[in-house]
């Protein structure tokens, strides 16, 4: 395993986003975190890398996934893991950010894993606090561990990314995981299609270097993998899309829409599905062309990858 | 259709889309256009019962009315699709465009495969259904515009209501694009028209009418062409009214958008001084416009900048029309006098005979994309074997509506329809 003294990894002693990362520093994530998903496969999990270490997982929003994965990952690593969620903080009682990072700050942890419902918000805590921030979600803007674990994904089934085409499907307007995939997929070199109606893609998402779709079959052909987005709940009644049965009809993915991809195209999904909005249920259980179970597997591996990486620049 | 052969001589054949204006025949076959030529059937028999002699009358495709409000469903004692479709053959009319304010509204894709069974077993005319751009036409939810799409709507419009918030308007018409359909709006902000019976001036004043200003059009105009020019859908204003929006429309064509417009058969021919004294057969929506504003709409149907021409065809009884003004209901029938007022355009040397039927046939269907409103080989055989010079005075007792409200009542018009065919059946032969 490595150790404190170990190359670095990361030029920044934060995991903001995806954007301000280098693809030789993406690659040697993906190369370490191979190093924790094998650990993950054996008996014993744990090292003690981060042995006396503190992560403190502040999460703004529910996350029973994310914040999970990030607290085995600490606790794999050896770290002292402390869960903070908004319902139980002083946040609900009218506390600023800013005063919360500095309460924070006072109680001396080393890496503290942010997840906000605003855009920026891993940003702000990144300069009020002495200690390395994860951004495990900054609102509409990035989640580069998610990102990260797809990468992991598709790199261990292709190989690499070089001439793979990817299509993101569904909700791009208000996807945080669409932006951190959108700019990792491309800096590693893939083609990236975004599919979408009008209503649900954000403006001039063709300046991301990308192709945009609005009907998904014309999206789907050819392609090598398939990433679905999740349409949240309050969105598909209305106000962005008229109903949740025209929206599997025209863009949840079916047998009959995946037949435009390239065969043996892989589905991802980072989860929670909703099945019959983006997803039909036969798809998403089909261990044939789905990685959903490996990607949540993956985002163990990436995240004790991000925590090693960030440990070697700590004093 | 049916198997039969009709073959039509000595016309004097109009297809505005291919600009043919000259004598000839047209065959008809299996419900289609068959063959059309200047000497088809010229040495016939005349007395051949398969053979119509046109006597030089005008052999043009059928009309298409892009906005025709039924009764149906809900409100069938004022104007069922049947009752519409016999108004509609005999005007010359062959395709009804129906507007999706019934009760209940046309929001669902199940009651847009209603109509059309409806239309199919009941309507002597085709019926090309446009469904509601948001649920229950209260501008809050759009609808379901994909699967309304696949049952056979053939755009998407809140009729005579403007959907007054700009940011369901913009996501409106941003997922409509997405699936490459027409958004037919409104263009009269319901703010400033609150409660208006009328337009605002001096008219208005004199008989003390609550009135709204011309402008709430122009405003809404401005305000769809702008969100048009952002969400790139296809859009075509239902039927505008004032010289304002017509120089606001025109600029956006001349910018190159996606914007069509209509105009009322009645707001051709009167303006607000025609209302009287309180006649309310004349209190349409938008309202009858001052002189300027009507002239104005001529020279757009000249000019080409107003597309088509519609009749607004919104049918109501005593009940509700036979009100003081300002709580009368709005509407006028108008499928069996759109044609008459049409004409009135070229009898009175604004534009050709040809142009004036392009505004009703082929333009619409371009519009709309519907498989109709030519002449050419394989088209459906739907046309009009009218006689442009004939006089015709409006007498609401003759109309074939089961609602009488006309606003033409005692007017004298050129030119009506002699016969009508829809998929090569006659439909309609005046009497």
């Amino acid at each position: 395993m490595t150790s404190a003294s170990a190359s670095p990894i990361l030029k920044s002693s934060h995991l903001l986003g995806i954007e301000g990362i280098s693809a030789p520093e993406v690659t040697a994530l993906l190369d370490l975190a191979e190093t924790y998903a094998a650990l993950n496969r054996g008996a014993n999990k744990k090292v003690a890398l981060l042995k006396g270490r503190t992560l403190v997982n502040l999460f703004f929003e529910a996350s029973t996934r994310t914040q999970s994965s990030f607290e085995l990952a600490g606790k794999r690593m050896g770290a002292d893991v402390l869960n903070m969620s908004v319902k139980t903080s002083s946040v609900s009682k009218g506390e600023t950010l800013i005063d919360t990072a500095a309460t924070l700050n006072a109680m001396r942890p080393d890496i503290l894993v942010v997840r906000h419902h605003d855009s920026g918000a891993a940003e702000l805590l990144s300069r009020k606090l002495d200690c390395s921030v994860v951004n495990a979600g900054d609102g509409q803007h990035e989640h580069p561990t998610q990102a990260l674990l797809d990468a992991l994904t598709i790199r261990r089934r292709r190989g690499s990314f070089n001439g793979l085409t990817v299509a993101i499907c569904g909700d791009i307007l208000h996807s945080r995981v669409a932006r951190s995939n959108i700019r990792l997929l491309s800096l590693m070199g893939a083609r990236v299609r975004l599919i979408a109606p009008g209503t649900l893609l954000p403006a001039q998402a063709d300046r991301f270097g990308v192709e945009v779709f609005t009907d998904m079959r014309a999206g789907l052909a050819g392609v090598d993998i398939v990433m679905m987005l999740r349409l949240q709940l309050e969105r598909m009644t209305g106000a962005f899309v008229p109903s949740t049965r025209e929206y599997f009809r025209f863009y949840g993915l079916d047998r009959e829409k995946l037949s435009f991809a390239k065969p043996g195209a892989l589905v991802m999904h980072p989860g929670p599905m909703n099945r019959g909005v983006e997803i039909a249920s036969d798809i998403a259980d089909d261990m044939e062309v789905s990685l959903i179970a490996e990607q949540v597997e993956m985002g163990v591996a990436i995240r004790m990858a991000v925590l090693d990486a960030l440990s070697r620049g700590m004093k | 259709m049916n198997g039969r052969r009709i073959a039509f001589r000595n016309a004097r054949l109009i297809d505005p889309a291919s600009g043919l204006d000259a004598k000839g025949g047209l065959l008809v076959e299996n419900g289609r256009i068959a063959d059309i030529g200047p000497r088809l059937f010229n040495d016939a028999d005349k007395n051949d019962p398969e053979i119509i002699d046109c006597r030089g009358l005008v052999l043009a495709p059928g009309l298409i009315d892009c906005r025709v409000f039924t009764g149906e469903p809900g409100a069938e004692h004022r104007e069922s699709l049947q009752s519409a479709s016999e108004a509609a053959a005999a005007g010359g009319v062959t395709t009804m465009v129906t507007m999706p304010n019934t009760d209940p509204v046309i929001d669902e894709p199940s009651l847009v495969d209603f109509l059309k069974r409806r239309a199919a077993a009941t309507a002597k005319v085709r019926v090309a259904p446009m469904a509601a751009l948001t649920r229950k036409l209260a501008g809050e939810v759009m609808t379901e515009i994909g699967l309304l799409k696949e049952a056979g709507a053939v755009a998407f419009t809140d009729g005579d209501r403007t959907v007054a918030n700009a940011r369901v308007m913009r996501r409106a018409l941003s997922y409509a694009a997405t699936f490459d359909t027409l958004v037919v709006g409104h263009a009269e902000d319901p703010d400033l028209t609150q409660g208006a019976a009328m337009t605002e001036g001096e008219f208005a004043t004199r008989m003390g009418l609550p009135a709204g200003p011309a402008l709430a059009e122009a405003i809404i105009a401005e305000r769809d062409i702008r969100l048009v020019e952002l969400t790139g859908a296809r859009y075509h204003f239902g039927q505008i009214s004032t010289r304002a929006s017509l120089e606001v429309i025109a600029a956006a064509k001349a910018r190159g958008l996606p914007i069509t417009c209509g105009v009322s058969a009645h707001h051709l021919a009167l303006n607000e001084l025609d209302v009287g004294l309180y006649y309310t057969f004349r209190k349409v929506k938008p309202p009858l416009r001052s002189e300027d504003d009507r002239a104005a709409m001529v020279e757009g149907v000249a000019s080409g900048v107003i597309d088509v021409i519609v009749s607004s065809h919104e049918p109501q009884g005593a009940d509700t029309k036979r009100q003081p003004f300002g709580a009368a209901a709005f509407g006028t029938v108008g499928l069996e006098t759109l044609l008459p007022v049409a004409l009135s355009v070229h009898h009175n040397g604004h534009a050709s005979l040809s142009h004036v039927l392009k505004a009703l046939t082929s333009t619409p269907a371009r519009v709309l994309g519907l498989n109709a409103g030519t002449l050419t080989k394989g088209a459906p055989a739907d046309l009009v074997l009218l006689d442009d010079g004939e006089p015709f005075v409006v007498n609401e007792r003759k109309l074939h509506s089961r609602a009488h409200n006309t606003a033409f009542e005692g007017r004298k018009f050129q030119g009506r329809a002699r016969m009508t065919f829809v998929g090569g059946e006659c439909v309609y032969t005046a009497g």
